[in-house]
């Protein structure tokens, strides 16, 4: 039986001693050139491409400036996403965990975000300011850690207590809080926010990772992803905005945030770390993608479902060659 | 002489990957089904790609938003991926029934599919450096997966200039090294006999 199996393996492994036929691949190669060239250019004719313009801070603040201003005051007050989150931007949380491993923690912190700094008061200390709001920036900056806290906790609590109606806002000891928020907002709505976020007062800058992060944090973004269809529980990360193939070769991985445990955040502790397991399951797999002919009953499969019998129909015809029990 | 590293390394080459291997004129008779051409279409593919690429690189990332002429390379950049990956899987499932890691084909299979995965890579990045919504929406969702597992320490996809590098340099150059090799070890071993194929009477007038 063994001896069989290796008579098998090595007549599939030496060089092939039977028919042969004329083929050009040159030709064959230069065909498929010109054939996916002509498809490509028709497709690109008919059908463009997808591009629709970045949201900016601008247009969050015109078109919703509530919820920038309130925003900003979550930022000040350390309650945002950002300034929550944990690795790789600061050490608010330790991130997610698969099992015993804490990976998101051990990575470090290798891009610190300071989301009330960072997002408000640097981009702020950028501009030329309306007396008022040049006094609030500096009272914040001689203010002490706990003054500030409790000047914004106060204020983002207050804000959360009306939800998000700011006319509602009782009035409270906030100190330049308030001021600060109007002012980045306005800022916001001149256009001034988006560079002075990205360069932070500096020259070249290529990194957007602080305008993406403090632009999640409010629901601009994410309303523009769901009005856009683009949410990860309906498959969202495969999408393309408009009526575009997206990347469709994501859907394993999407697939696994539509099911349970992953896609109930309360579930512990798989849910809860969705992503972390996510990614390691995808990482599983695709090492079993690699290992596939070395995988005990999956590597059987094509012998027991014969598909072969149709790629290769013509040469079992012409040898005679039945199906074989293996 | 023959301890020479080049006289050694021109020896093996030559009996392993002979010319009349490299470039055949001839196949064994089972070569003959529309399966055997999505390697050689995901090859093409491959070229289109670089080629749209190329020009899209030399006018950098945000050509395409101004310019019609960026527009339609944009697309043709943009539609030569959607066909590399539809060639590309129904090679990967016409490779998987044909079991054709058999016979010592294992790191052409290993390969193939590395490469498959460097491709989703590739395209990754590729649309985080559109400029666009898109990109926004693709970099803030994506961060979490990557920052979950520690790799978003390195790998930051919120940072256009460091996905932009690794988009038109790095991983194409990866993808690059992969595909010859693949292809190279497709011609060395030549084509995997069908399963239950048998050795039969030698070539007889069969050209
Ligand atoms: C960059 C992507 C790829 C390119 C350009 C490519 C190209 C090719 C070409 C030109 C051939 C020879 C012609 C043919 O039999 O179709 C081939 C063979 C092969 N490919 Fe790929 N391929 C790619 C990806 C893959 C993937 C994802 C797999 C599977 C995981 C794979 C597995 C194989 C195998 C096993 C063979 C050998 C077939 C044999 O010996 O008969 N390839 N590939």
């Amino acid at each position: 039986m063994s001896t069989n199996k290796e008579a098998k393996a090595e007549f599939d492994a030496a060089p092939w001693a039977g028919k042969t036929k004329r083929y050009d691949i040159v030709k064959e190669g230069t065909i498929a050139l010109v054939f996916v060239f002509v498809l490509t250019v028709v497709l690109s004719l008919i059908m463009s491409s997808p591009d629709e313009p970045p949201l900016t801070f601008k247009g969050w603040a015109v078109s919703n400036p509530d919820n920038l201003y309130a925003t900003a005051v979550q930022e000040l007050a350390g309650t945002s996403g950002t300034a929550t989150y944990g690795g790789p931007y600061n050490n608010a949380s330790d991130g997610l965990n698969v099992g015993p491993l804490w990976l998101q923690k051990w990575a470090g912190v290798t891009h610190p975000i300071d989301a009330a700094n960072d997002f408000v008061i640097t981009p702020l200390s950028t501009q030329v300011l309306a007396p008022e709001i040049a006094n609030a920036v500096a009272t914040w900056k001689s203010a002490a850690d706990s003054q500030r806290q409790a000047w914004a906790t106060a204020y983002d609590d207050a804000i959360t207590k009306v939800e998000g109606k700011l006319s509602d806002v009782a009035v409270g000891a906030y100190g330049p809080v308030p001021v600060l928020a109007q002012g980045l907002t306005d800022m916001a709505k001149s256009g001034a926010l988006d560079a002075a976020l990205l360069s932070q007062g500096g020259f070249f800058q290529t990194d957007n990772t602080k305008q993406i992060l403090f632009f999640g944090d409010g629901a601009y973004l994410d309303d523009a992803g769901t009005a856009a269809n683009l949410q990860g529980g309906t498959w969202g990360m495969m999408n393309e905005t408009g009526r575009y193939p997206g990347q469709a070769w994501l859907w394993l991985y999407s697939f696994w945030y539509q099911i349970p445990p992953f896609n109930n955040g309360e579930s512990k502790p798989i849910g809860a770390n969705a992503d972390a397991y996510i990614m390691v399951i995808m990482g599983l797999l695709s090492l079993g993608l690699i290992l596939i002919p070395i995988i005990p009953v999956i590597r059987n499969l094509p012998m027991r479902i014969p598909i072969h019998r149709g790629i290769w129909r013509q040469y079992y015809q012409s040898q005679g060659i039945k199906r074989r029990k293996m | 002489m023959s301890q020479m590293w080049t006289a050694k390394l021109r020896n093996k080459w030559q009996k392993e990957l002979p010319i009349e291997k490299l470039l055949p004129d001839d196949q064994p008779a089972y070569v003959s089904s529309w399966i055997y051409v999505f390697g050689v279409l995901t090859l093409a593919t491959l070229a289109v790609i670089i080629f749209s690429g190329i020009i899209l690189a030399f006018q950098g990332p945000a050509w395409y938003h101004i310019s019609k002429t960026g527009k339609f390379v944009n697309s043709l950049h943009f539609w030569s991926v959607q066909l590399f990956f539809v060639f590309m899987v129904i090679h990967l499932w016409g490779k998987f029934w044909m079991a054709a890691w058999r016979g010592n084909r294992f790191a052409t299979w290993a390969t193939g599919a590395v490469a498959f995965i460097a491709s989703i890579a590739t395209a990754f990045t590729g649309y985080l450096v559109q400029t666009n919504f898109d990109s926004q929406w693709i970099s803030f969702e994506a961060k979490d997966g990557f920052n979950s597992v520690g790799v978003g320490a390195w790998f930051n996809v919120t940072n256009l200039g460091q996905m932009l590098l690794l988009h038109v340099a790095f991983l194409p150059a990866i993808l690059g090294v992969l595909t010859v090799v693949h292809v190279l070890m497709v011609r060395k071993r030549g084509v995997v006999p069908p399963i239950d194929s048998e050795p039969s009477p030698v070539n007889e007038a069969s050209k």
